[in-house]
């Protein structure tokens, strides 16, 4: 089934189940993202790509990443109270890490000069959640995660300890929009990387990624072929 | 046990139950429920049990340990049947006496009455208090009179006769249009009509549907679910199951917090008790209709009251909200169609099914029908809960039935809704008590807790202690709210320590603005409300916080100063002993004065003056 | 230490190692010690074949779990609107004071842990403080060190 929406006077044509941010990136009209990443179930927690909607004559403000697409829906993706949260968005995210550079680049190119809050403090992660996300969902390992809760919350391995489950794949890293998580050289043993949040480090590659003679490379195929075999005859029986 | 296979069944034990219920017995109804078993009710009931053995009075008199009678600062409470004769304040070594009142000379002791404050009249019975005369009891009728882990207290006073009725000559479909005509909405805070809500669920698509009772209670302040979960949790069960069978659910799940340890014992009672009489689990009353409840306990986190984040704490996660859409009576626990009611709401069900829509909708006003629950606390003369007709204005609530301000002071401003809701100021005291109305005033109805303060409470420092409890309370996943709360908690404790500056309240308000509108969560959208309605009604006492670095209630310790007026103090030295840092002097019968220096502002000595002569500077 | 994982066996026997009732058991097995040892998590998580990552979020989420042992008794300052408004915060002053602790921590001796609590619903005999299942009502700053001594006295 097809929706019909219509952005920014665009009419777009998208499938049942289109979210409205996927929607408006079909219509070529850009709306910045945090903590959205088309590999990953959409997180709203960042709040930067709220939109204006209009729906059954109700107008409000909602997040494009995770609402869906529903015919007869009008959105305005950059009128002023769209803008006035995206500015309170990056301010407070200014307040948090001063210091981070891609934080004072997106302010920059809003337009901000300066926050209007106080810098209380100066962290280097936003918490955006996609390193603990693609953890989870993409790769399957959940070597990281989120404790604590509310102003304490953070990014951590359980008790804060070297990970068993860590697989070094650099995942996290890659997709961190702060640079926060680095893969960097382990002094103590040579030839293996470490996963770095701040000063934590993970466990990595015990065969500096030389995945054609790993024995866990091969462990991982044959545990593939027997959850593929089992699935085969479990249709086969029913 | 017998086992109720249908309606006939159930009406059969009841009558049986109230015709081997001896008479002519003197019934003590002690309460055992959180407040008055701090004040060691327990040990009544202990003292009561060796003294009835000791006077060879089994037989004569029977001890029924009950559930919250609501007066909970005058316990522990007893009320002798048929009598209703209420004593308050009961100890163990009263109950000598209480029982040699007992012989039939209509005796009562005296010392254990209650006393009007204002007309020192001693008030008899149950009914002559005003905080109970004033009511209009239907959800908590029970609560107080039975015994919560007696099923056979709660069947022979018509308990479950309203699930036969649904069951045995109701369509669910009847069900859910009785409770939308009744107009009952919801009781937790967000005042939706439950009846369209089980009308979702029960329309959504799936074959299995969910249903939950919230138990959460976490706005401090509020005790009401408290109680009734405590002393009357089978009304809780039997609406619940009414609920199931009109959506079609066939599990439940009751979500009480775990600081609620007697309440959380008393369902587990009430639950096994149902289960065994045929009125929860397989084939309920015959009827063929199955239904059965587990009870998740909460962990410590008022986010998990607010629906996804209770949904995702049931399935076993740390309780982080999620948007909504999808709504939780399409795409609930696990994907399916659930049904999330708060406690309250559902022991309204019963009724509504006994007595009829119309009945139950002739209470009320035209938005809000029915009563409800409130918690009246802080500085009224007569606190407790209380239920009352929805209309009722705040002056009969905090006046009429609280008996107004104690200790001779006056009312500053009242505070409902709990973190979500607002301060409402005496200018708005004749105001009634609804949805819309509360709403209106920037206050929110929520789950009932209104906390009565006077001109010793500073409304800054109140906007202050909700952020820090919602900032303490954040699950910290989106910006709007972790960061917009650090931010004006910032603000608000710079304020209270003198440190507030020029463009705070402008900061405060354009703050409120972006967490009303772009939070996640209720939490988040509704936490600049205290904040907002103390700017609202009381913008004078910021700007002298922030301008004149003073704190004229007495509250922020850098902003203020306990002095002793020469003029009153006659030198009486209370103070001076009660001082717990010594550093009050005088010699007798000479004013007394405070070293300001070492002062550590606990407030006794202000407190226990008899002559109003310390004062606040 | 040595860890009853037996006991811990029997708990997640109880609850049929149900994955979504992992906050039960969690509270279930805290009862044991009074609180929640790494060992009895990493034990867990491995009998469940839960992830250790989600039940470190789990107990540090939610305030009901202690991951440090705990005092004997635990004092807990309820601060509900009821409570603060009653003097909460000059309660938990004087405890400060006299335990030479704060809030979330436990005295050398082991013997008392202080925590905030927020609301305990026994709001109409504000200001409470709870010693364990004790409450104490319309405490004041004057009362706590009397409040104290009667377990003091136990030791």
């Amino acid at each position: 089934m097809k929706i019909q929406i219509i952005i920014d006077g665009h009419m777009v044509q998208v499938d049942n189940g289109t979210s409205v941010l996927q929607a408006s990136r079909k219509a070529g009209i850009d709306i910045p993202t945090l903590c959205y990443h088309e590999a990953l179930k959409p997180y709203g927690s960042c709040r930067l790509c709220m939109v204006e909607i209009v729906q059954n004559k109700q107008r409000r403000l909602v997040t494009s990443c995770n609402f869906p697409a529903e015919t007869g829906m009008e959105v305005f993706t950059d009128t002023d109270s769209v803008k006035q949260v995206r500015k309170h968005v990056v301010e407070l995210l200014l307040a948090r890490c001063p210091e981070v550079p891609m934080i004072q680049t997106m302010a920059r190119r809003m337009g901000i000069e300066k926050t209007g809050f106080k810098k209380i403090e100066s962290k280097e992660c936003i918490l955006c959640g996609l390193c603990v996300r693609f953890c989870e969902e993409a790769v399957g390992a959940a070597a990281i995660g989120l404790s604590n809760r509310g102003t304490e919350r953070e990014v951590t391995t359980p008790f804060k300890s070297s990970s068993d489950t860590c697989i070094g794949c650099g995942s996290c890293t890659y997709i961190c929009p702060t640079g926060c998580i680095e893969m960097i050289p382990d002094e103590k043993t040579p030839g293996m990387r470490n996963m770095n949040i701040g000063r934590l480090s993970l466990e990595s590659c015990p065969n500096d990624y030389k995945c054609t003679d790993c024995d866990i490379e091969q462990q991982f195929i044959k545990d593939i072929k027997n959850v593929i075999s089992q699935f085969r005859n479990k249709d086969k029986t029913q | 046990m017998p086992l109720i296979t249908d309606i006939l069944g159930l009406e059969a034990l009841q009558e049986e139950i109230l015709a081997n219920r001896n008479k002519d017995k003197t019934i003590l109804r002690t309460c055992i429920s959180t407040g008055c078993k701090a004040q060691k009710s327990l040990k009544v009931v202990e003292a009561l049990k060796a003294a009835i053995k000791e006077h060879g009075l089994q037989g004569k008199v029977e001890i029924i340990k009950t559930g919250c009678h609501g007066f909970c600062e005058m316990g522990p409470i007893m009320v002798v049947e048929p009598e209703n004769i209420f004593y308050r304040k009961v100890k163990p070594e009263d109950v000598g006496e209480i029982l040699s009142t007992l012989n039939g000379s209509g005796g009562v002791v005296e010392r254990l009455l209650w006393k009007d404050p204002d007309t020192k009249e001693l008030a008899t019975h149950e009914r002559e208090l005003p905080l109970y005369s004033k009511q209009n009891k239907n959800v908590t009728y029970r609560s107080g009179k039975i015994d919560p882990a007696d099923i056979e207290d709660y069947i022979a006073s018509g308990g479950y006769s309203a699930l036969g009725r649904a069951l045995d000559s109701m369509k669910p479909t009847e069900v859910i249009n009785a409770v939308i005509a009744s107009g009952l909405r919801g009781r937790g805070g967000g005042g939706f009509s439950t009846g369209v809500k089980w009308k979702i669920c029960s329309n959504a698509p799936g074959e299995m549907k969910y249903i939950v009772a919230n138990g959460d209670e976490g706005d401090p302040g509020a005790f009401m679910d408290r109680s009734l979960m405590e002393g009357d949790p089978h009304s809780i069960v039997e609406g619940m199951v009414i609920g199931a069978y009109a959506v079609g659910a066939s599990q439940g799940f009751i979500y009480v917090r775990e600081e609620y340890p007697i309440a959380i014992e008393h369902f587990s009672i009430a639950i096994k008790k149902a289960e065994e009489y045929g009125l929860l689990g397989n084939n309920i009353m015959g009827s063929g209709f199955n239904f059965s409840v587990q009870i998740n306990r909460g962990a410590g986190a008022f986010v998990c009251g607010e629906e996804t984040s209770l949904m995702i704490s049931i399935e076993g996660k740390s309780g982080t909200p999620r948007s909504r859409p999808p709504y939780p009576a399409i795409e609930g626990l696990w994907g399916r169609p659930t049904v999330i009611n708060n406690v309250e709401t559902l022991g309204n069900v019963p009724l509504i099914i006994s007595k009829g829509a119309d009945e139950y909708a002739a209470v009320g006003t035209e938005g809000s029908k029915g009563t409800k629950v409130f918690s009246l606390v802080g500085k009224v003369q007569n606190t407790g809960l209380i239920e009352v007709e929805m209309g009722t204005t705040l002056r009969e609530i905090i006046f009429g039935i609280g008996g107004g301000i104690r200790n001779g002071r006056s009312f500053k401003a009242v505070q409902t809704g709990g973190p979500s809701g607002g301060c409402i100021p005496i200018t708005k005291i004749d105001m009634p008590v609804d949805y819309d109305s509360l709403r209106e005033a920037g206050a929110i109805m929520g789950s009932g807790g209104m906390i009565v303060m006077d001109e010793t409470s500073c409304m800054v420092d109140v906007a202050r202690y909700f952020i820090d409890f919602l900032m303490y309370e954040s699950c910290g996943k989106c910006v709007p709210c972790r960061e917009g709360l650090k931010q004006m908690h910032h603000i608000l404790e710079n304020i209270c320590e003198g440190n507030g500056e020029e463009e705070d309240i402008k900061t405060l308000t354009g703050l409120a603005r972006f967490m009303s509108t772009a939070s996640l969560c209720g939490l988040g959208s509704t936490a600049p409300n205290p904040v907002l309605s103390t700017i609202r009604h009381f913008r004078h006492e910021y700007e002298s916080h922030i301008h004149d670095r003073k704190c004229r209630a007495g509250v922020c310790k850098n902003l203020f100063e306990y002095i002793i007026d020469p003029e009153i103090c006659n030198g009486c030295g209370l103070c001076r002993v009660k001082c717990p840092e010594k550093i009050v002097s005088g010699e007798k019968k000479k004013p007394h004065s405070i070293d300001s220096l070492k002062c550590i502002k606990c407030g006794i000595c202000f407190n226990s003056c008899k002559f109003n002569a310390i004062v606040v500077k | 230490m040595n860890m009853d994982f037996q006991a811990i066996n029997v708990i997640l026997e109880k609850y049929r190692y149900r994955h979504s009732d992992i906050i039960g058991i969690l509270q279930d097995a805290q009862a044991l010690e009074n609180y929640l040892p790494e060992e009895a998590l990493r034990y867990i998580s491995k009998k469940m074949e839960i992830s250790l990552t989600r039940i470190f979020d789990i107990v540090t989420f939610y305030k009901a779990f202690s991951l440090v042992p705990r005092g004997k008794y635990t004092v807990r300052v309820c601060c509900g609107t009821a409570c603060h408004l009653g003097g909460a915060p000059q309660n938990l002053d004087k405890l400060n004071r006299l335990l030479q602790i704060k809030d979330g921590e436990t005295t050398d001796d082991r013997i008392f842990s202080l925590e905030t609590v927020n609301c305990l619903g026994a709001c109409a005999l504000a200001p409470v403080v709870a010693v364990d299942e004790d409450y104490h009502e319309a405490v004041n700053a004057g009362k706590i060190e009397k409040m104290l001594s009667a377990y003091q006295e136990e030791e």
